[in-house]
C-alpha cells in the first residue's frame, strides 16, 4: 500500500506543478492581447466573463501573485477556464468538450490497436529468428522514423486521392446528423479509419522493436529453459511467461511515449481535418485565442497524466515487484 | 606459521611487454559502441547528410528561392531533378538548403538536452535524500507535461525565434527522459565497490563523478543523445509544417509547409514525398545508430544477432534457447538457404 | 603503535515495515599494527557491517570507534590521514576495479591524492608497487582490468591499498571469490606484505582454516556479537562456543574417518 501511497504523492505532485506551470505562462509570455480584446468587445462580455479571463492572465495587477494564485484555483475547481475569442466567447470548457471525445476516440483506438499489434508481432519476431523477421526490423525501424504527419498526407494522396477508398478529412460527411444512429456511426468509423490507419502504422514500429529486443533478453533467461524443459508448449512458453515478463518495461515505456503520441497526433487532426482538441490547438493559435490555447494546455497534460496513472497501476498490478520497489 | 611460499611471480600474459596504449587506440575502443554493421550504416547515412549540409552551396544546382518562372510545378527533369514548386523554385536545391537547418538545430538542440540530462540526472544519482527525490520529482514532471502542445505555445509567442531559441524550445521538452535512464544508471553505479574505493581512498566527488563514472555511463548518454536529436528533428519537422516557425528557418518541414499550402496534393508527388523521406531516412539513420548503441551495451542482444546469422548460414532456424537438432548431416546442396540477407540487418 | 578500536559497538538497521535489524550487537575488539586479526563468520554475521564502519561508509548506532586513542576523524587533515592510513581490500575483483581505467590510473590515483612521493617519481613507484605483489610491471602496467586473471586483479587491488603505505590494511574476504587454487598464493603474498611494513591486518572472512593459517588472533562473530576471541591455535583447537565448534567441524579434515559422526550443526 505504501507504494501506491507514493504514486499517489507523485501525481498530486505532478498535477499541481502542471497547474502551476500553467498559471505563469500567459504572465511568461509578452505582449497581452487579453487587454485589447477586453477593451475592444466591451460591450460583449459580461463582468463576470472579463473578470475570469484577467485571473487567467494576471492582468488583474492590482493583487498580489498570491492572491492571483488562490484566484485562479477557485476558478478552476469551478469549473471555469475562460472564454474563447475565436468561438464567439462560449466558453472553454465548453469548445473543448465538443472536440476532446473525437481525439479521445481517434488516439485512443489508435494507440491500443497498435500497441497490441506491435507487442504481438515484436513477441513473435523476439521468438523466431528467422529471416522474414529479420526483414521486418529494418522495415518497422523505417515506418517509426516516418514523422506522423507526412505519412498521414501520403496516407491521404494514396488512399483517398487515388484509389478513392477513404474520405480525406472530417470526421463524419456534411450533412450527417450526429447521433447513437447506426448510420452515423459508420460514418464516422468510415471516416475515422484513415487517421487511426496512420497512427498505427507510424507507431507501430516502435513498439514491434521494443518488445522484440525485450523477448529476446527475457528468452535468455533460465526460467524459461525450466518452462521448456517442463515440456509446456512453445506457445505456452511464449504467451504466459516469455511475453509476460517483456511486456512489462513495454507499460512503462507506454506510459513515457503517450506524451509523444498525443504529439502526432495534434498534427494529424491537422492533416486530416479531424475535430480533435489537436486542431481546435492549432487553429487556436492561429487565431491567437489564448484563453482557448491555455485551457486546452491544461486539458491535454490533465489527460496526460490520467493515462500515466492508468498505465502506472496496470503496471503495478503485472508486476508484484514493482509494488516494492521504490517509485 | 610455516607455509611453503610461492615467489614465483604471477603469470603474466606472455608476448610482448605492452606498456602502454596510445591515446588513439584508447580512442578507438572508446568507439567500440559504433563498430558492427548498424551503427556504421547509419553513420554513412549520417555522414552524407551532413556533408550536404556543408557543401550545400557547391552541390545545389539553385538556390532555395529563385525562382524559374519557364517551369512553373513540373515534375522530375534533369534541369530540375526532385521537379519545382508552383513557383517555380527547385526542389531538389531546397532539400539541400533544408538539410543544414534540420541538422543545426537538431544537434544544437541534441547537445543543450543531453548536457540538462546529464546535470539533473547523474546529479540526482549521485545525491541522497530529498535533494535526489526533488531532482526526480522535476524530471518526471517534465515527463509528463506534453511536449508538442509547449513547444506550440512557446514557440507562437515569438515572431522570429532564432535558431538557439527553436533549439532551447526543443531541449526543454526533451531532456527529461535522459535524466531519468541516467539517474537509475547512476544509482546503480554509486554502489559499485570501484566507486565504494574511490570514495574510501579521499577522491573528491566531483573527480569521482567525471573520472570514474562518466566514462562507464558514456554508451547511455550517446544513446540518450542520438535520440534526443531524433525527437529534435521530428519536432522542428513538425513545428515547421504546422507554421509556427517562421520561414526564415528553411528545413524540410518547411518544405512541407509550402506543399500543403499550396495544393501539391494529391498531385505533385515530387513535391511532398522526398522532404519527408528525407526525415525518415535520417531518423532510420539516427536510429540505426541507436541500435548498433543498444547491441553494444546489451551483451545478449549482441551475440545473439551473431549467433543467429552464424547459424543460418549453416543452414538452421533458431528459435529461442532451443537447440535445434540437425536429423540429417548437412550437404551444402540440399539446404537452400540462400545468402541474400536483409541488407540493413 | 597505530590502533583500531572497537567498544561495545552495535549498529542497528531500519527496516521498511519491519521495525529494525540488528547487524552488530556490542562488539568489542583492538587492532594494532604488526598483528593479523581474523573475524570468521558466516553470512550475515555482521562481517561487513564492521568492514563498513571502518571505512566510514556507515557509522555505529551506539559504542565507540577509535583510532589512535582518539573517535574516528569526520573531516579535515584528520579525515585525511585516517584515510591513507586505514585501507580497504574488497572482496570482488571484478567489481573494484573501474572497467574503464588502466592499472596505472588505478594505482596513480592514490598516490597522488596522498603525495605519497613527488611527481616525477609516480611512475617509478607505480611499478615498485606492482613488483611488490609480484606481478610483472612492464606487462600490467597498461592493462584494463579486464585482461587481467581474477588473481591478478585482486593482486592490483592489494597494491592499491598499499600505494599510501597505511599502517592498518581491512581485507574483506579477499580470495573467496577467487578459484580454489589461487587463494593460498595471494593470501601468502598478504602474509609476507604484512610482515615486510608490519601492517596490522583485519582479515575478514569465512573460511576458518585459511583464518588459523593466516591470523595471529582469531574472532568469531555469529548474528552480530562475538562469541568467541583467542589466539588463533587456541579458538581451533579448543573451542569454547559451540557455534565455533559447529564453524570448526564443518571444516573438511583429510584425517577425520567418515564413519565417526560429527558433533553438533551448524545453528
Amino acid at each position: 500500500m505504501r507504494f501506491f501511497a507514493r504514486r499517489a504523492v507523485f501525481y498530486l505532485f505532478t498535477a499541481w506543478a502542471a497547474i502551476t506551470i500553467n498559471f505563469f505562462l500567459p504572465r511568461m509570455m509578452k505582449g497581452d492581447p487579453i487587454s485589447a480584446y477586453l477593451q475592444k468587445n466591451q460591450g460583449k462580455i459580461s463582468p463576470e466573463a472579463a473578470d475570469a479571463l484577467r485571473t487567467l492572465f494576471g492582468l488583474d495587477t492590482g493583487k498580489s501573485l498570491f492572491e492571483q494564485y488562490i484566484d485562479y484555483w477557485r476558478l478552476l475547481l469551478s469549473g471555469d477556464l475562460g472564454r474563447s475569442f475565436s468561438h464567439g466567447l462560449a466558453p472553454v470548457t465548453d469548445v473543448i468538450g465538443t472536440a476532446l471525445p473525437w481525439t479521445v476516440g481517434l488516439v485512443g483506438i489508435a494507440t491500443i490497436l497498435s500497441f497490441i499489434i506491435g507487442t504481438a508481432a515484436g513477441a513473435i519476431i523476439g521468438w523466431r529468428r528467422g529471416r522474414a523477421s529479420e526483414l521486418a526490423i529494418p522495415a518497422a525501424n523505417f515506418f517509426s522514423s516516418v514523422p506522423y504527419f507526412w505519412m498521414g498526407l501520403i496516407a491521404i494522396a494514396v488512399f483517398s486521392s487515388a484509389l478513392g477508398w477513404f474520405p480525406a478529412s472530417h470526421a463524419y460527411s456534411k450533412g450527417a446528423h450526429p447521433g447513437f444512429t447506426l448510420e452515423f456511426i459508420g460514418d464516422v468509423i468510415y471516416h475515422g479509419t484513415l487517421p487511426a490507419l496512420t497512427i498505427v502504422l507510424a507507431s507501430l514500429g516502435g513498439w514491434m522493436l521494443g518488445m522484440r529486443n525485450m523477448m529476446i533478453t527475457v528468452l535468455d533467461e533460465d526460467y524459461i529453459t525450466v518452462a521448456q524443459a517442463k515440456g509446456l508448449s512453445p506457445a505456452r512458453v511464449v504467451t504466459r511467461y516469455a511475453a509476460r515478463n517483456a511486456m512489462l518495461p513495454q507499460l512503462s515505456s507506454f506510459a513515457l511515449s503517450l506524451g509523444f503520441i498525443v504529439g502526432g497526433t495534434l498534427v494529424m487532426e491537422l492533416v486530416f481535418s479531424y475535430p480533435g482538441v489537436g486542431k481546435l490547438l492549432l487553429d487556436a493559435t492561429n487565431a491567437k485565442d489564448y484563453p482557448l490555447m491555455q485551457g486546452l494546455f491544461l486539458v491535454i497534460t490533465l489527460a496526460v497524466l490520467l493515462a500515466n496513472i492508468l498505465a502506472d497501476a496496470a503496471y503495478a498490478i503485472l508486476d508484484p515487484r514493482a509494488r516494492q520497489m521504490e517509485a | 606459521m610455516t607455509i611453503p611460499t610461492t615467489t614465483a611471480l604471477e603469470a603474466s600474459e606472455p608476448e610482448e611487454p605492452r606498456v602502454g596504449i596510445s591515446t588513439l587506440q584508447r580512442m578507438g575502443a572508446s568507439f567500440a559502441m559504433f563498430r558492427n554493421r548498424k551503427s556504421l550504416t547509419g553513420l554513412i547515412i549520417l555522414g552524407v547528410f551532413v556533408l550536404i549540409a556543408v557543401f550545400g552551396d557547391l552541390i545545389a544546382p539553385y538556390g532555395p528561392l529563385d525562382k524559374d518562372y519557364t517551369a512553373l510545378k513540373q515534375p522530375p527533369t534533369w534541369q530540375h531533378l526532385l521537379g519545382t514548386t508552383h513557383m517555380g523554385e527547385d526542389i531538389f536545391s531546397q532539400i539541400i538548403y533544408g538539410t543544414r537547418g534540420v541538422l543545426l538545430v537538431g544537434f544544437l538542440a541534441g547537445i543543450l538536452a543531453t548536457a540538462a540530462a546529464v546535470a539533473v540526472g547523474v546529479a540526482s544519482g549521485m545525491v541522497a535524500g530529498w535533494r535526489s527525490e526533488a531532482l526526480s520529482a522535476l524530471t518526471n514532471v517534465f515527463l509528463v507535461l506534453p511536449g508538442l502542445p509547449l513547444m506550440i505555445i512557446i514557440a507562437s509567442q515569438y515572431d522570429d525565434p532564432s535558431l538557439f531559441l527553436i533549439a532551447g524550445v526543443l531541449a526543454l521538452t526533451g531532456w527529461a527522459w535522459g535524466a531519468r535512464v541516467l539517474r537509475a544508471q547512476t544509482m546503480s553505479l554509486r554502489d559499485r565497490d570501484f566507486v565504494r574505493a574511490a570514495r574510501a581512498n579521499g577522491e573528491p566527488l566531483w573527480r569521482i563523478i567525471t573520472v570514474e563514472m562518466l566514462p562507464n555511463l558514456m554508451a547511455i548518454i550517446a544513446s540518450s543523445f542520438v535520440g534526443t536529436v531524433t525527437a529534435a528533428v521530428l519536432g522542428l519537422t513538425t513545428l515547421a509544417f504546422i507554421g509556427i516557425i517562421p520561414i526564415t528557418n528553411l528545413n524540410w518541414g518547411t518544405i512541407l509547409f509550402w506543399a500543403q499550402q499550396n495544393g501539391a496534393f494529391p498531385d505533385y508527388w515530387w513535391w511532398y514525398v522526398p522532404a519527408g523521406l528525407c526525415i525518415a531516412l535520417l531518423g532510420m539513420a539516427l536510429a540505426l545508430i541507436n541500435f548498433g548503441i543498444d547491441e553494444y551495451v546489451n551483451p545478449r542482444l549482441r551475440s545473439e544477432g551473431e549467433r543467429a546469422r552464424a547459424q543460418r548460414k549453416k543452414g538452421v532456424t533458431a528459435t529461442s534457447g532451443v537447440t535445434a537438432v540437425r536429423r540429417t548431416p548437412s550437404s551444402p546442396a540440399s539446404s537452400p538457404h540462400d545468402e541474400t540477407e536483409a541488407s540493413l540487418v | 603503535m597505530t590502533a583500531l578500536e572497537f567498544r561495545s559497538v552495535t549498529k542497528r538497521y531500519r527496516v521498511r515495515g519491519a521495525g529494525h535489524m540488528l547487524a552488530l550487537d556490542d562488539v568489542s575488539f583492538r587492532l594494532g599494527s604488526g598483528e593479523t586479526v581474523a573475524l570468521v563468520g558466516q553470512s550475515g554475521s555482521g562481517k561487513s557491517t564492521i568492514a563498513k564502519i571502518i571505512t566510514q561508509l556507515e557509522r555505529a548506532t551506539s559504542g565507540e570507534v577509535l583510532f589512535d586513542g582518539a573517535p574516528l576523524p569526520r573531516g579535515g587533515r584528520g579525515l585525511r590521514r585516517y584515510r591513507q592510513q586505514v585501507r580497504m581490500v574488497f572482496q570482488d575483483p571484478f567489481a573494484s576495479l573501474n572497467p574503464y581505467h588502466t592499472v596505472r590510473h588505478h594505482l596513480e590515483r592514490p598516490l597522488r591524492l596522498d603525495n605519497v612521493v613527488p611527481r616525477d617519481e609516480v611512475e617509478a613507484e607505480v611499478r615498485r608497487l606492482l613488483q611488490r605483489v609480484r606481478l610483472d610491471p612492464a606487462a600490467t602496467i597498461g592493462r584494463r582490468p579486464h585482461e587481467l586473471s581474477g588473481g591478478q586483479r585482486q593482486r592490483v587491488a592489494i597494491a592499491r591499498a598499499l600505494a599510501s603505505r597505511p599502517a592498518l590494511l581491512v581485507a574483506d574476504e579477499p580470495v573467496s571469490m577467487l578459484d580454489v587454487s589461487i587463494r593460498l598464493g595471494v593470501l601468502n603474498l598478504l602474509a609476507d606484505l604484512q610482515r615486510e611494513s608490519n601492517l596490522g591486518v583485519l582479515y575478514i572472512t569465512h573460511d576458518l582454516a585459511t583464518a588459523r593459517h593466516f591470523s595471529d588472533r582469531i574472532m568469531v562473530l555469529h548474528h552480530g556479537r562475538v562469541v568467541e576471541e583467542g589466539t588463533a591455535d587456541d579458538v581451533i583447537l579448543r573451542p569454547q562456543h559451540e557455534y565455533t565448534r559447529a564453524l570448526r567441524d564443518a571444516s573438511p579434515d583429510p584425517d577425520r574417518h567418515f564413519a565417526t559422526p560429527t558433533e553438533g550443526a551448524l545453528s
